[in-house]
């Protein structure tokens, strides 16, 4: 398409919009105390299987540095994370082409194995090495931060973002040979 | 509701009078070199530079009180945490331990623990004013076009000043969305099961992704009657001229961020050591 | 003279649909003309449209056959930035098109994107601003502003770039009555001002023709099926034919058996000039009538009582706000954009929460019933389907509203089924909802809402942008949801509904109850009319020009006589 790159812009602005909102009034408490279900990373997936990497990196990136903002100071580290996370994500975009309509096993697959390896390398990898490395934060306590964001975000991305892209290709599906009954 | 996005307190002072450019390079400046030191000199010395420029701005501390307290609730909380998780990592750091009293177990109190502590407190709190100052005295219009004139991508900056536009607009949304979805039983509270708060939030999101991909597509095509994306580069109705303070800002910016870099190598590592 | 604009059998088909949406058009538009497009929904006009501006092809994508010249371009060789130095277009949605953070900003965004310097821009934006009369607001952001300034900011936008042609599209779709009056008016003013050739998309041709137009297109599955002046096609029966809301001055005229092709000034109400055999056939039809009378005994399913409601640290929205409906009503509440009216419809559903007053259902004391509970007394139903559907089958969505209630599955079933077949959707139950049109989407909502067994149905603007054929489903499934005892409270500006569907009309402004009385009798009412942002009648104008005492029973006797005819018509064909 022709006006992709104007479209990218836009998506990587409401997108970000969104990641905004949800991350910041919207609450939702996840079962584990004081932690609420971080609705925002199942957006940007969503966002980033929609769009490609760009978006997906920008959005996340854009929604987080802005969020950190209204509350008084950027955490460069986890934002860089963030726009890892939404990049990787967004390179498996290809493979699952859900603008066909199609999110069927192998998307799935595709979405979860996207989500695994996103997680872990932005909270597992950039996220706490960033943090040691700058803040000489203590290695026990940033992985430990780490593992529990990685496990939570995989989760709630994947389950959440996955139903999200599940329901996004339902309404597109085309009425095709469709019968009163 | 859904007014104001990021807390602009429009007042006419010397920080509000610097173009948006100038604040972003003192916020990066700052954020980098308070990210990159580890120095206690230099950190003290930002500190001092941090607050008197939060006072310069004429901004009270009673209008960021909430920001202010969640600072505050934030630091006591990581300081706390970073002694349970590793009471031994400021003598690890410094190569020295002076232990001042012992608690249990592992748990020693020892100055160098403190000083780490100290340190690593010290940089959330220099980060603190600065980035206030930089929200609260730069009007978000010119957020785009200070990005872009540090050499951002004019696309890129655009879709920050898209995200300010439309985030008061989404999050009405989701109000209304979420109130006529609780209207139907679509509960989100603590005393439903987590499984079936996970199948209703995605009775909220779902039509707010839709309508939001509507809305793109809507944006996009209006922005390109309007010729967006037609050149190489655009120019920004709110950019601010720069002036004389404007170039010194910037100037004493570099000479700070190279000093500051220089001091904190000074000893081979991005520490201060007072414990040799 | 040159033709600005010229099709020249011209076909276009998108991508992903099987037949062509426009089929061989043949059209010339000539400079400094002042064209409506209208027809159906579907018909095709705004495809049109959009190959005028360049989004097709160059947004979305399609086969194109044939010519279309833009000012001696042919357009599908240009690009879509050559073309919009050429036309600018003002779309329907003000929130999508304002991208700015301010007011000045957002009319600056084509200068900013042709790199005209910043000197330059404060003056250029400001004389843009000034032709639409928002000089006075240009550091305000979009949500500080209402609908109508919006769409002239919108205007002051394309206008900066010094087009030649302007384009709106359905720019009455998103305003209140009197602020469509004045969009019509400015949209005039330009053109004078500005000589540039203006082109209108709309299905409202009697708003639209509140200032005068050269020439009517009428399309219908996309071919043009009329071109020609307004007094024309007023004067023949091609509107009805195609699904169009004849002005109501003209319906009166035709029902009172005028000769209207004797009748000057036809095309414009403000032009009317009725002769005196006219004038003495309304009389005619007027005294020969019988004067209806709606009489409701029932007693009161929902009282207000003293409401008064303010959002945190804002300024106060509802003032002592008391009324009662009584069961089985059809009512609407009025009044302009911000006056309170969704405000107090959520206070009155519980979604608003902290307010001082009372809320009776059916005589007991609701005011503290949490939003669940109230769900099932009182149904509310979105504007857009599309903030409302969350799930992709229709059975899903409808049972959504009663599940966790403690019925079993079979129970569900048989409640949703009898809902479905009530609201005529039995036989699309397995369908996906993405196949269903607009109007389908919306029953589904009312349907969704429906399933809980409320007794009120509370629909802020049920026919929001719709055509007379998809206003007029609508509106007579929830008559029909009327008769099967269902209390209907509509938020709406659209006079028809007022009139042709209500007995009763709240009017609020200043977020008081202004007035509590008859459609007709409301949009008769001057002073009203222009306080609460309405427009009055064409029915009233005739009313007063042929010297009717009581112009309010005029307008109620048309409308039952109306109603009786269109149900008439209904029957033999």
């Amino acid at each position: 398409m022709k006006n992709d790159s104007v479209q990218k812009v836009v998506a990587t602005g409401i997108g970000a919009a969104l990641f905004f909102v949800l991350a910041r009034f919207v609450a939702i408490p996840s079962g584990i105390p004081n932690t609420n279900i971080a609705f925002q990373y199942a957006i940007q997936a969503v966002f980033a299987v929609l769009y490609g990497p760009v978006v997906g990196c920008l959005s996340g990136f854009i929604g987080h540095v802005l969020t950190d903002m209204s509350w008084g100071g950027v955490w460069w580290t986890w934002a860089f994370a963030t726009a890892v996370y939404g990049l990787i994500v967004g390179f498996f975009a290809k493979k699952i082409n859900i603008k066909d309509g199609n999110f069927s096993k192998n998307e799935i697959i595709t979405f979860v194995v996207a989500n695994l390896i996103a997680n872990a390398v932005a909270w597992i990898l950039v996220a706490p090495i960033g943090d040691i490395v700058i803040y000489k934060e203590d290695a026990s306590l940033v992985f430990t931060q780490g593992f529990v964001a990685a496990a939570g975000d995989f989760i709630f991305a994947v389950v959440i973002g996955g139903l999200l892209l599940y329901g996004y290709t339902k309404t597109i599906a085309k009425s095709g040979s469709l019968d009163k009954e | 509701m859904a007014n104001k996005v990021l807390n602009y307190i429009p007042k006419d002072s010397f920080m509000h009078r610097l173009s948006g450019t100038t604040k972003l390079i003192v916020f990066l400046t700052f954020s980098f070199l308070c990210g990159l030191s580890f120095d206690t000199r230099v950190l003290l010395f930002l500190l001092v530079l941090s607050i008197s420029c939060f006072f310069l701005s004429h901004i009270r501390l009673s209008e960021v009180k909430l920001m202010s307290m969640f600072l505050v609730v934030f630091i006591v909380m990581n300081f706390i945490l970073l002694f349970i998780f590793n009471p031994n990592y400021g003598p690890e750091l410094y190569g020295s331990r002076t232990v001042l009293f012992h608690i249990a177990g592992r748990y020693d109190v020892t100055l160098e623990q403190l000083f780490y502590q100290f340190n690593v407190s010290l940089k959330y709190v220099i980060g603190f004013p600065v980035a206030i100052l930089f929200i609260a005295t730069t009007n978000p219009s010119e957020f785009a076009s200070s990005l872009s004139q540090i050499g951002v991508p004019y696309r890129i900056s655009y879709s920050v000043s898209l995200a300010l536009r439309y985030i008061p607009d989404i999050q009405t949304d989701y109000h209304e969305i979420a109130q006529s979805q609780e209207a139907r039983g679509v509960a989100l509270g603590k005393d439903v099961k987590i499984s079936e708060r996970i199948k209703n939030s995605v009775k909220i999101l779902m039509p707010l992704v839709l309508t939001s991909l509507n809305r793109i597509d809507e944006i996009a095509n209006s922005m390109q009657l309007r010729s967006f994306g037609k050149n190489k580069k655009r120019t920004w109705y709110m950019q601010k001229k720069m002036t004389a303070s404007d170039y010194l800002v910037i100037a004493f910016c570099v000479v700070l961020f190279v000093v500051g870099m220089i001091i904190t190598n000074q000893g081979g590592n991005n520490l201060y050591n007072p414990f040799i | 003279m040159k033709p600005i604009i010229s099709f020249k059998d011209f076909s276009f088909q998108y991508n992903a649909q099987k037949n062509p949406t426009l089929k061989h058009i043949n059209l010339d538009i000539y400079p400094g003309e002042k064209i409506l497009i209208c027809g159906a929904s579907g018909s095709g006009k705004s495809t049109l449209g959009n190959c005028i501006n360049g989004l097709i092809p160059f947004s979305y994508n399609g086969k194109i056959d044939g010519s279309l010249k833009v000012d001696d371009i042919e357009t599908k060789d240009s690009s879509i930035f050559e073309l919009s130095t050429k036309v600018g277009t003002v779309l329907q949605d003000p929130d999508g098109q304002f991208v700015g953070l301010t007011v000045a900003e957002d009319i600056a965004f084509a200068l900013e994107n042709d790199c005209v310097e910043q000197e330059k821009m404060f003056a250029e934006t400001l004389s843009a601003a000034r032709k639409v009369s928002i000089e006075n607001r240009m550091n305000n952001a979009p949500y500080d502003l209402s609908g109508g300034q919006k769409q002239r900011v919108s205007m002051a936008g394309v206008l900066v770039d010094k087009v030649r042609i302007l384009l709106f599209d359905e720019p009455l779709a998103n305003l209140d009555p009197a602020t469509g009056k004045s969009a019509i008016e400015l949209i005039d003013q330009i053109k004078k001002e500005t000589d540039t050739t203006v082109i209108i998309i709309e299905h409202r041709i009697e708003d639209v023709l509140w200032q005068k137009v050269d020439r009517i297109i009428l399309m219908d599955d996309g071919m043009i099926v009329s071109d020609c002046d307004p007094a024309a096609l007023l004067r023949s029966d091609l509107l009805k034919k195609y699904g169009i809301r004849e002005p109501l001055y003209l319906t009166q005229l035709k029902y009172a058996d005028v000769d209207i092709n004797n009748i000057e000034g036809i095309d414009c109400i403000n032009d009317l000039k009725l002769d005196d055999k006219a004038k003495k056939q309304i009389v005619k039809w007027y005294t020969s009538q019988e004067k209806p009378e709606h009489i409701n005994n029932n007693s009161n399913i929902l009282e207000v009582e003293h409401i008064d409601f303010r959002y945190e640290s804002s300024e106060q929205i509802l003032y002592d706000v008391s009324f009662a409906i009584k069961k089985g009503e059809m009512l609407a509440i009025a009044g302009k954009n911000g006056a309170g009216k969704s405000t107090l419809c959520k206070v009155i559903c519980g979604f608003e929460k902290q307010f001082n007053g009372k809320i009776l259902f059916n005589g007991e004391d609701i005011s503290n019933a949490s939003i669940r509970k109230r769900s099932s007394y009182i149904g509310y139903v979105m504007q857009n389907p599309n903030q409302m559907i969350s799930q992709a089958m229709i059975f899903d969505e409808v049972s959504m509203g009663i599940r966790n209630i403690g019925l079993s599955e079979e129970e569900i079933k048989e409640r949703v089924y009898s809902t479905l077949k009530v609201c005529g959707l039995y036989e699309f139950r397995n369908w996906p909802i993405s196949a269903l049109s607009f109007g389908q989407k919306k029953r589904v909502t009312i349907a969704s809402i429906l399933v809980m067994g409320p007794e009120i149905i509370i629909l802020d603007e049920p026919t929001a942008g719709q055509d007379f054929y998809h206003y007029t489903e609508i509106m007579e499934f929830l008559c029909e949801l009327n008769r099967k005892g269902i209390t209907i409270i509509m938020i709406t500006h659209d006079m028809h509904l007022m009139l042709e569907y209500t007995t009763r009309s709240l009017v609020f402004y200043d977020g008081r109850l202004q007035a509590d009385k008859s459609g007709s009798a409301v949009l008769c009412d001057e002073d009203l009319v222009d306080k609460a942002s309405l427009k009055e009648t064409s029915l009233f104008k005739i009313a007063t020009d042929v010297g009717i005492k009581d112009p309010v029973s005029f307008v109620d006797c048309f409308i039952d006589y109306d109603k009786k005819e269109r149900s008439h018509g209904k029957q033999s064909s």
